[in-house]
């Protein structure tokens, strides 16, 4: 069935709602605004003000609430609105929320599910555009997920909400009007990464946001006679470290796509991983495209310029294959 | 002080007497210990503020939620936690509350919903407001008390907190321990309101004043606070004050606190002023307050001796407890 990467979340989350009582939709605007993003329009209608509960601008607050919510038995799913504001949360996700289960020596799980939308691309500058998945990443206790197709965004909410611990889900801006298959609409996993493409020449290693920039890269590259392999992460954290190796064992050669900033990215985790268990495999120092070290600026083509984008990805493509 | 007449019946009265005496000498011995290289990282001692702790949680029902700071030894103990579990938590051992994993700050007990052992300041608060929403949404009539101090009401936490829970009508029972300073700065210096009552009536909060130094004063107002929130739904909070006698941690020299204001908060010590009261009420004799706390002495001694007996953790272990399903080794990083 072909649908949109919105119509998608709203199917799954209308199903999370229709199927426990325990769960219940919480943040900004998710309410009578209909979700800042449009995801859950028509649910306070359908659900009540209850379970699509509207809340004030209190992101340290309501993810805190989130918490407490599910250790009380609930299965809260939190929305805010970009990862940007979820920095106010910080504290509640990284102190408490990952933190909880193992301080308290296995007596508390946090069953909690968090959404927001991260990434750049549609001129809202350096508060509303940062790619900081990474950051979630980093820490142990969370699962954190990256949704970048109709199927990803159909199919994981389920099992992040079966989940007894806590999962954060990146929904890239930029993925909303996305049109894709939603094969089956069931449940997908959530611990192995896909490829998106098979390829014999170069692995081509993303997620989230770069998913389609990178599919195009590889049409490209197609065209001049290099067969390159799309991975999509799926799962920032843990990383499906054995599906990344099994690529560039096969490939010999690996470009990294990552919207977040070079420096202590998630493309450097990666690399580090690749020449760590797959450094006789390589034919070629590993190489990464991500966002310039700049906070995302307003103008087109600045915006733009900072980002990733296929022909910065097919240049380093090309440059690892000597082509 | 408070010179109310204390108002339980002998068992009760002995009982609030035991509770405070079990903290004190928990926690003397914990100092003790503490120089002696048993216990390390931070130990926060509660000496001074017993009177809160056990009067707020004698008012408490079982099935009701308690989520506490980082001074929190003294309500996890009243809350129900042995002794047993409590030391050897600090010694570091698996035995612990928190089989050695969370250490004095983190003290946790599903059985008696005992939610930390929080050592963020604030930290607790916004997850009280959860817990009691989880409560509204299913309809279970119970209430979630959360301590905190006197510095958590300069944290965000603390006004998100306060706001949600009056906006939505939770039940919870914010029990702000206010012992003046937020470790080394006084509230005078930290707040251009001091009144904190004031501050969550702008929220539209009920508040209550409580004497903190006296244990009868502190169960009287949670009482009524615990009332409020099962007639009337919504939140309720008290604001007991109080001081600590030691300094913040074991690391404070306590350079920033007046000897004789120390001195003058002491004569209210909670332990002298409810037991000379209840001894003028003839609801106790100078041997059975000596009997109560040999009785506490002993439940410390052997507390001891079973964290000295616990065991470590194998390091095997380590990565256990960071999620649900615990990873084969390796798999999950």
């Amino acid at each position: 069935m072909r649908t949109s990467y919105r119509e998608a979340l709203r199917a799954a989350l209308r199903e999370a709602l229709q199927d426990d009582p325990r769960v219940f939709l919480m943040g900004e605007d998710v309410g009578r605004y209909g979700g800042s993003y449009a995801v859950s329009k028509g649910f306070l209608e359908e659900f009540g003000p209850e379970r699509i509960r509207d809340a004030p601008l209190s992101e340290l607050g309501f993810v805190g609430a989130g918490i407490g919510a599910a250790l009380g038995g609930m299965r809260p799913i939190v929305e805010v609105m970009t990862v940007n504001f979820s920095l106010l949360a910080l504290d509640q996700i990284v102190n408490t929320a990952a933190a909880l289960r193992h301080m308290s020596g296995g007596q508390f799980s946090v069953p909690l599910v968090i959404r927001m939308a991260s990434g750049a691309g549609r001129q809202l500058a350096a508060q509303h555009s940062h790619s900081l998945e990474c950051w979630y990443a980093h820490i142990p206790g969370i699962t954190v997920l990256a949704p970048a197709t109709v199927e990803d965004a159909r199919g994981m909410l389920a099992p992040a909400l079966a989940d007894p611990d806590p999962v954060v889900i990146f929904e890239h801006a930029q993925l909303y009007n996305l049109e894709g298959e939603s094969n089956h609409g069931g449940p997908v996993d959530i611990a192995t990464a896909r490829i998106r493409r098979a390829g014999a020449d170069l692995s081509l290693i993303t997620y989230g946001g770069c998913l389609p920039k990178t599919l195009e890269a590889a049409e490209l590259l197609a065209g001049m006679g290099i067969d390159a392999e799309v991975v999509d992460l799926r799962v920032l954290r843990p990383l499906d470290s054995a599906s990344i190796l099994a690529s560039v064992r096969k490939t010999h050669r690996a470009v990294v796509v990552d919207e977040g900033w070079r420096s202590g990215s998630l493309a450097a985790e990666i690399m580090a991983r690749i020449v760590e268990q797959a450094f006789f495999d390589l034919d070629a120092p590993p190489a990464r495209v991500c966002s310039e070290e700049v906070p995302i600026p307003y103008a087109r083509h600045l915006e733009e310029a900072a980002l990733p984008q296929a022909a910065k990805i097919v240049a380093a493509a090309r440059a690892l294959m000597g082509k | 002080m408070s010179n109310r007449a204390v108002p339980y019946e002998k068992t009760l009265a002995l009982r609030m007497l035991n509770d405070m005496l079990r903290i004190r000498r928990m926690e003397e011995k914990a100092a003790e210990l503490y120089g002696a290289g048993k216990i390390r990282g931070f130990l926060h001692l509660y000496i001074g503020e017993e009177a809160v702790a056990v009067g707020a949680l004698h008012a408490l029902r079982p099935d009701d939620a308690v989520v506490a700071t980082y001074r929190e030894h003294g309500h996890a103990l009243v809350r129900g936690v042995s002794m047993n579990a409590i030391m050897a938590e600090m010694f570091g051992k698996q035995e612990g509350c928190s089989r050695g994993r969370g250490g004095s700050m983190h003290l946790f007990d599903a059985a008696t919903r005992f939610y930390g052992g929080n050592a963020i300041v604030g930290g607790g608060l916004p997850l009280a407001v959860g817990l009691a929403l989880a409560d509204q949404l299913q309809h279970l009539q119970r209430v979630t008390a959360c301590f905190f101090g006197d510095g958590a009401v300069a944290e965000g936490a603390f006004h998100e907190s306060m706001n949600l829970a009056a906006l939505w009508r939770l039940p919870v029972l914010f029990c702000c321990e206010n012992n003046l300073y937020a470790m080394g700065t006084s509230l005078a210096r930290s707040e251009s309101q001091t009144d904190l009552c004031a501050k969550a009536a702008s929220y539209r909060v009920e508040t209550l004043k409580a004497d903190g130094m006296d244990v009868v004063a502190a169960h009287h107002a949670t009482r009524i606070g615990t009332e409020h929130i099962g007639e009337h739904g919504g939140p309720f909070f008290i604001e007991f004050q109080t001081y600590r006698f030691r300094a913040h941690s074991m690391f404070d020299p306590d350079l920033y606190r007046d000897k004789a204001e120390i001195e003058s908060w002491k004569q209210r010590g909670p332990l002298h002023g409810y037991s000379a009261r209840l001894k003028s009420q003839g609801l106790l004799t100078e041997d059975e307050f000596l009997a109560c706390d040999a009785a506490a002495q002993a439940e410390v001694d052997a507390a001891v001796a079973y964290a000295e007996a616990g065991t470590w953790e194998p390091v095997e272990e380590l990565l256990r407890d960071v999620l649900t399903a615990a990873p084969a080794s390796g798999a999950r990083s």
